[in-house]
């Protein structure tokens, strides 16, 4: 008991002092953001017709789709019964938002992402299953479910199915994210959780994240490809990337704005807790280092002329500082969530481990698997402008 | 023997997946209720009446539900707080604090000018309760005698209802992985008894309560005292009623 | 349909993993879930069915009817057995061969009288090293009627 007790300041109900998620649940939220966001952006090019970006489109798909088989493993690994997972398919409770989750990712993983994806890249399946070498030749067969036809006719018919995976994918993506949020925001017992901007606030984060991890990803294989970059493309991301993570900003900033003014019984407690035990994650990292300066860098790029080189410089550190940002800001959420009593009149400590289940290895082997999945993607289905497409013309290059 | 029939029965889910199957297996769990089956849940609706003024501190509540529930050391389902709110101008910071739950009691803490006074809690029973509402299995439930239980077969540890309860009265159980808390001793209350706290209070200062008996002296207890039930504003439909409740309790 | 063959043998895809879900719901589902609201039905019985440890004062005062006449015309009246003796179920069920061990009155006693600040004012209290300096309580009081014979006169 002596240990323990220890963590704690001020007055929690005994059975709070141990903290119920942990670094795992901060990641479910963050990877389904990269998720939800990567996908924004490749509708982006799809529905908003921003041709600038289309060199991301296929890889931001990609990443989505790695990001998205990752996304349930925190989950799992974090489960008292992972076993029993299945249960929330078999007997799903309408009323909790956890359950319906759990149809919302099947939904968008296999009706959106992966529809998308095959649409997409059909016909370079069913080329690659005619010259590939003969094991993967196999792969490429199945994926072909059987039918060669890549006639001109039948690409226009996937196109336009394409494009109406799409619009609904758009909601779709939204609703992912937002019932992300929704999770957190509907929990009455929390205040710090409990707000109906919860929702709006995550999915905006989500797609600054997302955005910023594509152009990262997509900066990194352009230089291991040795090809150039397409400043464009990198210059458009800038700005969305600029944009929505002002709309980001301003809408935390409302969310805290009201909070202070409102004032109410919680507040103390909270404000306590930002400014001592959240105070380097929440301020330094989160508003200072992964709002603030980012913002600051993409605006100065907006506002003034700079070289391509220090442009892209400029892209990289943003991106990177927003993935740092809006990882703290899930910490700060999940973590910080958890850190005060529900009596308001104490405070207990997050202790991080490192080879546990639920520790620090675990989330750094979780953040990389979905870089592996990716890299076995590009491989499987090369997102790139290859020869065979070059040669049959591209999805719409028959017209130009 | 409640585990290794489970571990037979999943078994026996993933080898043979027929409804005949399902069906035989299940069988056991409901021949397994023998005289409770005069039981009728239509005809009660659990409750508690607590009195603030007859507490004592001594934890002899905390360790009697330890002892007939086998609650695991430093888990709770209930405890004893004790509230120490100072004069003016300090009243808004009550000194609060509940030594193990209180399951050795508490050492005296001398506060001058204190409003002194223990505060029993453990879980309200709600009526609309939000734990309930976010299970995402159905793990745990309000029965339809009004208590708030969990089916420890199918808990998947999500703790997501840990979360969602206000009162902090949840927890996940150090070996069974499972989300546990407490039960009103559905399996006393079911059978006539009392709780195990109710039953070892040497105060009386607690009294289960069954709304649905027109004699049960809850109906004089609620109405003739000031009653209120903790955090009322989270509209929980909490069914612990606590006669002369301090403003400062949280 | 022909240049749509592959989109139709997508959705029968779907479809097909649909309706396989289905059926496994069907299997898998606990029997009785749903019965009484969104959950195993089974699960009441269970939790029923669990054990007790304390038997009860009725179950005590069945055989132990002379200890309960002395306390229900004292102080105690309204402290069942259980609250300290301990839970005696085993004890109920098999009297012969468990044995309930007698509380040492030094401890149980302050568990409830030790002075606390913030206990009751009316409630009796003492600082039991002062008020008897390590001496069993029951040297003096009888704890079924815990009350001193001699207090009457004072």
């Amino acid at each position: 008991m002596e240990p323990v007790t220890k963590l704690v300041e001020g007055f929690m109900y005994p059975n709070e002092v141990e903290l119920q998620w942990s670094i795992l649940i901060v990641l479910y939220p963050y990877i389904t953001g990269l998720v939800a966001g990567a996908f924004i952006l490749a509708s982006l090019e799809r529905v908003f017709r921003v041709e600038a970006v289309k060199p991301t489109y296929r890889l931001a798909l990609l990443t989505a789709l790695a990001f998205l088989l990752v996304a349930p493993l925190p989950l799992q690994l974090h489960l008292g019964h992972p076993e029993r997972s299945f249960e929330m398919f078999l007997t799903p409770h309408r009323s909790s938002a956890m359950a319906m989750f759990g149809f919302v990712y099947l939904w968008y993983l296999a009706a959106v992402l992966v529809m998308e994806i095959w649409l997409d890249f059909r016909k370079d399946i069913v080329l690659l299953s005619r010259t590939a070498p003969s094991a993967m030749r196999w792969i490429y067969k199945l994926l072909t479910l059987g039918s060669q036809n890549i006639s001109e006719r039948s690409l226009q018919i996937d196109d336009r199915v394409g494009y109406i995976v799409t619009v609904v994918g758009i909601p779709s993506a939204f609703l992912l994210h937002g019932y992300v949020g929704f999770i957190f925001g509907s929990v009455k017992a929390n205040p710090w959780w409990s707000t109906p901007l919860m929702p709006i606030v995550f999915l905006f984060s989500a797609i600054s994240s997302g955005i910023s991890v594509v152009l990262l990803i997509y900066m990194a294989a352009t230089r291991l490809r040795r090809q150039a970059l397409d400043m464009r493309c990198l210059d458009t991301m800038g700005s969305y990337l600029f944009y929505l993570f002002v709309i980001d900003f301003t809408l935390e900033m409302v969310d805290l704005t009201h909070r202070i003014y409102e004032a109410g019984e919680s507040f103390q407690s909270l404000d306590f807790m930002v400014h001592s035990r959240l105070y380097f994650s929440h301020i330094v990292v989160q508003i200072v280092l992964g709002t603030l300066v980012p913002l600051a860098l993409l605006g100065s790029a907006q506002l003034w002329r700079m070289s391509e080189a220090r442009r892209k410089s400029v892209y990289a550190l943003s991106g990177l500082l927003i993935m740092t940002g809006i990882f703290a800001m899930r910490w700060n959420v999940v973590i910080g969530g958890q850190l005060f009593s529900k009596s308001f009149l104490g405070y207990t400590t997050y202790k991080l481990e490192f080879a546990t289940r639920e520790g620090l290895l675990a989330a750094i082997l979780l953040m990389i698997l979905p870089f592996i999945i990716l890299w076995a993607l590009v491989k499987l289905l090369p997102p790139w402008t290859t020869l065979a497409h070059e040669a049959a013309g591209g999805r719409d290059g028959g017209n130009t | 023997m409640t585990t290794r029939r489970e571990a037979i029965k999943t078994a026996a889910r993933l080898l043979v997946l027929t409804p005949a199957a399902v069906a035989y297996f299940e069988r056991p769990t409901s021949a397994d209720a023998p005289a409770e089956s005069k039981y009728d849940m239509a005809k009660h609706w659990w409750a508690m009446s607590i009195d603030i003024e007859k507490c004592i501190g001594c934890g002899n509540c905390v360790r009697g539900c330890a002892n007939e529930n086998a609650v695991p050391r430093g888990y709770f389902r209930t405890w004893v707080e004790r509230y120490q709110a100072p004069a003016y101008p300090d009243e808004d910071h009550p000194e609060v604090d509940s030594p193990d739950g209180a399951f050795n009691g508490f050492p005296e803490k001398k506060k001058d000018n204190a409003k002194s006074f223990f505060v029993p809690k453990l879980c309200n029973q709600c009526a609309h309760s939000p734990c309930v509402q976010v299970c995402p299995v159905g793990a745990t439930f309000e029965t339809p005698d009004g208590l708030v239980l969990v089916d420890q077969t199918y808990c998947l540890g999500c703790r997501y209802c840990v979360q969602a309860c206000p009162y902090g009265c949840r927890y996940i159980h150090p070996e069974k992985q499972t989300v546990d808390k407490c039960t009103f001793c559905y399996h006393r209350i079911s059978k006539g008894l009392v709780t195990a706290c109710v039953e070892v209070c040497p105060t009386g200062a607690r009294t289960l309560a069954d709304l649905k008996d027109p004699k049960d002296p809850i109906h004089a207890f609620l109405r003739d005292n000031p009653v209120q039930v903790l955090k009322p504003h989270m509209a929980t439909g909490a069914k612990v009623y606590y006669k002369s409740l301090d403003e400062s309790v949280r | 349909m022909k240049e749509a063959v592959h989109l139709v043998r997508l959705a029968a895809l779907f479809a097909a993993g649909f309706v396989a879900f289905l059926v496994i719901r069907q299997m898998v589902v606990p029997a009785g879930f749903g019965k009484y609201g969104h959950f195993r039905a089974g699960a009441l019985d269970d939790i029923r069915a669990r054990p007790i440890s304390y038997a009860g004062h009725g179950t005590c005062e069945a055989c132990h009817d002379d200890q309960h006449n002395v306390l229900a015309k004292g102080k105690h009246a309204q402290v069942s057995c259980e609250a300290c003796h301990g839970p005696q179920n085993r004890h109920a069920e098999e009297p012969d061969k468990v044995k309930p061990v007698l509380p040492d009155t030094r401890v149980l006693c302050a568990s409830c009288h030790e002075s606390n600040s913030a206990k009751p004012k009316k409630f009796p209290q003492v600082v039991a090293s002062d008020h008897s300096g390590g001496e069993p309580c029951k040297s003096c009081h009888v704890p079924h009627n815990p009350k001193l014979s001699t207090e009457k006169g004072q």
